[in-house]
C-alpha cells in the first residue's frame, strides 16, 4: 500500500515542503490567494505555544494558519 | 481625454500594504469616517488637493487579497468596482502594493487594472526594501503591467507628490488585459457584454462572478445572466481557482526578471521578537503584562482629566443655574442637558487611551501576535483569537467595543463576540462599585498586603471575564451559521508605530463614541430628567404642602441646602420617575431593593454612574460630588418596618452582582442593533443580561441575609 501524502500539519518546525495541492475546495482558493501556491516552498516557522496555530513561511512573509487549515495542504513526496 | 476638475480616486490594496498610511499622507485631516449604506463596514472619504485645478475625493477601500471576496468588507470593494451606479464607482483606482510582498500583492494589482480602469500602481517602501537587500527593476515592471506607477514610502511620505502629479494628469488607460481567461467562460462574457457593449471580457468575467451581489444589476439583466451561467456551466470555483493560478503563473514570470536578490546580513528583528513574544512562558507573560499597562491607562492615567471634565461641567451648571433666570428652562439646561452631557464627556478620556493602546498595538504587529497566542484559548467559547480585541475594549466602553468586532470574518464568532462584550465590565460601572465596596467592605488586609476591598474589586472584574465567556460558551452552539470559520491570517513584521495613524484612530473612535453612544445618552437624560421632575399634579402639590408645613413656623431656615435638598427628595419621591420606582419595588424587593434603589435602577439606564446621582437626590444629600457625603447618608439609611440598617453586606454585594451583569445601557441596546441589524441581538441581550443579573443577585441576597 502507498504512504499518505504528507500534509502542512505533519511538519516539524524549521522543516520544508513543496506545496503540491489541496484537500478542501473551499479553503484551497483562500489559502492559494494567500499565496499557498503549487509548486512553492512552504516552512514551519514555529507553533503557538498551545500548539495552534501555526506560523508558515511562504512567498516571502509569514502566514499564521490553523492545525485544522495545515492539515489541508498537501505536499509533494 | 482631459482630467475631471474632482475625480473621484479609490485606494485598493493588501491588508497591511500601507494603504491607510498613504490615505492619510493624501487626505490629513480632511477625511471623515462614514458607513456604507446598509452595512456596517467603515467608509473612510477624503480630499486631496492635486494641484491648483484638481481637487479629487478619495476613498479608502477595505483591504482584500482578491476580488473574491470572503467577509462583508471586502464585498464592498466589489461593489465599489464593479457597479457603475455605486457611489464610490471611481474614475481612477490606486493600488498600493507593498514591495516586499511583491508577488501576492501583484494578485490583486492586476485583477483590478484588467477590470479596464485607469490603474495607477503605487509601489510602496521601495526605499526599505532596497536597503534590505531586495534590487527591484521598476521599468521591468512597468512595461510589463504597461501602466503607471510611482515608487513612494507610504510611512515617510517620499513620492506622495509624485503619485499627486501623476494622478492630476490624463492618464492611460491599457486594453489588453494583462492575463485572459481561458475560453471555459467564453459564451457567459459574451452573454454579459450583449447586455453591456462597453465591458471588456475581465469585468465581463466579474459581471458574471457577482451578478448576485450588484444591486443595480435588477431584472431582465440579471436573468440574461443567470440563464447563461446556468446553461453553459459557469463553475464558479474552478473558473476563480483557474483565473488566481494563472495569474499568479504571468506574475512569477515578471517577479523573475524585476526582482533580484542580494545576499545580506541584515539582522531579522521580525524572527527576534517572535521567538520571545510568543514564547509559551513569556508571550503570555509580556501580554498580561501589556493588559496590565491598559489598565493602569484606564484607572490612573485617565483619571485627572477625567476629574477636570467633571468640575468643569459642574462650575459650569451652578454657574448657568446662577446667571440664569429660575425656571424650567433653567433647570432643564443645569439639570439635564449639562450633566448629561459631560456624562458623555467623561468617557472620553478613558475611551482616547485604550484606543491609543490598541492603535499602538495594531500598528507595530503586536496585534496579530495576541490574535495567534489566544485563538486556541477563545474556540472553546466558540470565539476567536480575533475576539480578544472587542471584550479588552468593554473594559473602556462597550460601545466602540462592539464595532470593534468588525474585522470578525464569521459572522457566528462575530455575533457571539458582540453579544458577551458588555458583560466586560465596562468604566461606568466603577462609580457604582466604588461607593458600593467603600459602604458595606471593611478596610481589612489579609497578609498584610490584600486589601478586602481591592480584592472585591478584581473579584467583580472577573465575574465580568467570567460571564462573557460562560455566555459564549452557552451561545456556540445555539447561533447557527454555515459559513465556514478559518484563522488564515497574514502575520506582518514589526514596525515602529505611526503617531499620524495612532492619532487618527483616536480621534475616529472618540468621534464614533460621542456621536454614537453620546446621543442616546443625551436624548435619556432629557428624558429622566423630566420624570424626575414632573409628577401627577396633584403628588407634587401635597409633596410642596407637605414641605411647607414643615417651615411654616420658621422660613428662614427653609432657604438652607438641608432644607431644599429634602425637598428635591420629597418632589423626587412623587414625579413619575418614583412612581415608577414603587411600582417595581415588589419584583426588586426579593433581592432587598426598596423603591429608592429601583429609580436608581430605572435612571441608570442613561448610564450606569447616573446611579451614584440619583441615590444623592433620593437621600437628599445637597451635593452629589460629595461621595463620603452619599455614603455617610446610605450608611444611616434604615429599613422602616424593622429599623435595621438598609445597606447591610448582603445587599452590597447583591447590588454589585446585579450591576456587574444587568445590561443597564441603552447605547450598547442601540450600537447592537446597527451592527447586527436585527432587533433580536439588542433584545436577547437586555433579556439574557438583565435575566442572569436577577437571579445572582437574587442567590446572592437571600444567602447573605
Amino acid at each position: 500500500m502507498q504512504d499518505q501524502p504528507k500534509n502542512v500539519a505533519q511538519l516539524a518546525k524549521g522543516e520544508s515542503g513543496v506545496i503540491a495541492g489541496f484537500s478542501d475546495d473551499e479553503l484551497a482558493l483562500k489559502l492559494m490567494e494567500m499565496g499557498c501556491l503549487p509548486g512553492e516552498t512552504i516552512t514551519i516557522n514555529f507553533r503557538a505555544p498551545l500548539g495552534d496555530p501555526i506560523s508558515v513561511h511562504v512567498l516571502d512573509y509569514n502566514l499564521s494558519i490553523r492545525v485544522r487549515e495545515a492539515a489541508t495542504i498537501i505536499l509533494e513526496p | 481625454m482631459s482630467i475631471k476638475s474632482n475625480p473621484k480616486i479609490v485606494l485598493v490594496g493588501n491588508p497591511n500594504s500601507g494603504k491607510s498610511s498613504l490615505f492619510n499622507q493624501l487626505t490629513g485631516l480632511n477625511q471623515k469616517v462614514g458607513n456604507f449604506p446598509g452595512v456596517t463596514v467603515d467608509r473612510k472619504v477624503g480630499h486631496c488637493q492635486l494641484d491648483e485645478h484638481a481637487r479629487a475625493e478619495i476613498i479608502d477601500l477595505p483591504g482584500l487579497y482578491s476580488l473574491y471576496p470572503k467577509s462583508a468588507d471586502e464585498e464592498i470593494v466589489i461593489q465599489s468596482l464593479l457597479d457603475p451606479e455605486h457611489q464610490d464607482y471611481p474614475d481612477v483606482a490606486v493600488v498600493v502594493v507593498d514591495v516586499s510582498n511583491l508577488k501576492r500583492n501583484l494578485l490583486l494589482f492586476t485583477q483590478v487594472r484588467d477590470l479596464g480602469f485607469p490603474t495607477v500602481l503605487a509601489l510602496n517602501m521601495v526605499d526599505v526594501a532596497t536597503k534590505g537587500g531586495l534590487e527591484v527593476d521598476l521599468e521591468v515592471i512597468k512595461q510589463s503591467f504597461g501602466i503607471q506607477m510611482v515608487p513612494i514610502n507610504a510611512r515617510t511620505g517620499k513620492g506622495i507628490d509624485d503619485l499627486k502629479h501623476l494622478l492630476g494628469n490624463p492618464l492611460m488607460k491599457e486594453c489588453e488585459p494583462f492575463y485572459d481567461m481561458s475560453t471555459s467562460a467564453d459564451q457567459v462574457i459574451e452573454a454579459v457584454q450583449n447586455g453591456h457593449h462597453f465591458c471588456n471580457r475581465y469585468r465581463a468575467f466579474q459581471f458574471a462572478m457577482h451578478v448576485d451581489r450588484i444591486p443595480s444589476f435588477q431584472g431582465d439583466t440579471r436573468h440574461k445572466i443567470i440563464d447563461a451561467k446556468y446553461e453553459h456551466q459557469f463553475n464558479e470555483k474552478a473558473l476563480q481557482t483557474e483565473d488566481t493560478l494563472g495569474r499568479y503563473k504571468k506574475i512569477g514570470e515578471v517577479i523573475d526578471h524585476a526582482l533580484h536578490r542580494r545576499e545580506t546580513t541584515t539582522v531579522d528583528w521580525t524572527k527576534r521578537l517572535d521567538s520571545v513574544l510568543t514564547h509559551k512562558v513569556w508571550g503570555y507573560a509580556i501580554f498580561l503584562g501589556v493588559l496590565f499597562l491598559i489598565f493602569q491607562g484606564i484607572f490612573a492615567w485617565a483619571s485627572w482629566p477625567m476629574d477636570l471634565i467633571d468640575g468643569v461641567f459642574g462650575a459650569t451648571a451652578s454657574l448657568l443655574s446662577g446667571l440664569l433666570p429660575s425656571g424650567m428652562l433653567s433647570d432643564l439646561v443645569t439639570e439635564g442637558i449639562i450633566p448629561g452631557l459631560g456624562g458623555i464627556l467623561i468617557f472620553i478620556p478613558q475611551i482616547a487611551l485604550l484606543f491609543a493602546f490598541i492603535a499602538l498595538l495594531e500598528e507595530s504587529g503586536y496585534m496579530s501576535r495576541v490574535v495567534f497566542l489566544m485563538d486556541k484559548l477563545m474556540r472553546p467559547f466558540g470565539l476567536n483569537g480575533k475576539s480578544v480585541v472587542p471584550l479588552i475594549s468593554g473594559w473602556a466602553c462597550a460601545v466602540p467595543a462592539i464595532m470593534a468586532a468588525r474585522n470578525i470574518e464569521n459572522k457566528r464568532e462575530r455575533l457571539i463576540t458582540i453579544f458577551v462584550t458588555p458583560f466586560m465590565s465596562c468604566s461606568a460601572r466603577l462609580p457604582v462599585y466604588t461607593i458600593l465596596i467603600g459602604l458595606v467592605i471593611p478596610e481589612t488586609y489579609f497578609l498584610g498586603i490584600f486589601g478586602a476591598q481591592g480584592l472585591v474589586m478584581l473579584g467583580l472584574y472577573t465575574l465580568g471575564v467570567v460571564a462573557a465567556l460562560g455566555s459564549a460558551w452557552f451561545l456556540k452552539g445555539r447561533v447557527k451559521d454555515k459559513t465556514r470559520n478559518f484563522l488564515i491570517m497574514e502575520m506582518p513584521t514589526y514596525k515602529w508605530p505611526r503617531w499620524r495613524n495612532v492619532g487618527m484612530t483616536i480621534l475616529e473612535k472618540v468621534k464614533a463614541f460621542v456621536l454614537e453612544a453620546g446621543r442616546v445618552i443625551l436624548a435619556i437624560s432629557i428624558v429622566l430628567w423630566v420624570l424626575a421632575t414632573y409628577g401627577p399634579a396633584e403628588d407634587m402639590a401635597r409633596a410642596q404642602t407637605e414641605w411647607e408645613s414643615q417651615y411654616a413656623d420658621q422660613p428662614a431656615i427653609s432657604e438652607t441646602p438641608e432644607a431644599q435638598a429634602q425637598l428635591a427628595s420629597l418632589k423626587l419621591e412623587q414625579s413619575y420617575a418614583g412612581h415608577l420606582g414603587k411600582a417595581i419595588e415588589p419584583t426588586i424587593s426579593p433581592l432587598g431593593y426598596d423603591w429608592k434603589i429601583g429609580i436608581a435602577l430605572l435612571t441608570s439606564f442613561a448610564a450606569r454612574e447616573v446611579f451614584v446621582g440619583s441615590l444623592a437626590t433620593l437621600y437628599s444629600v445637597g451635593d452629589s460630588e460629595d461621595e463620603l457625603g452619599i455614603r455617610d447618608r446610605l450608611r444611616n439609611e434604615v429599613v422602616p418596618e424593622t429599623g435595621e440598617p438598609r445597606y447591610t453586606l448582603a445587599l452590597g454585594l447583591s447590588l454589585m452582582v446585579f450591576y456587574a451583569f444587568a445590561m443597564q445601557c441603552m447605547s450598547t441596546l442601540a450600537v447592537t442593533y446597527r451592527e447586527t441589524k436585527s432587533i433580536f441581538w439588542p433584545l436577547a441581550q437586555l433579556f439574557f443580561m438583565t435575566g442572569i443579573a436577577y437571579v445572582s443577585a437574587l442567590v446572592v441576597y437571600q444567602l447573605l441575609v
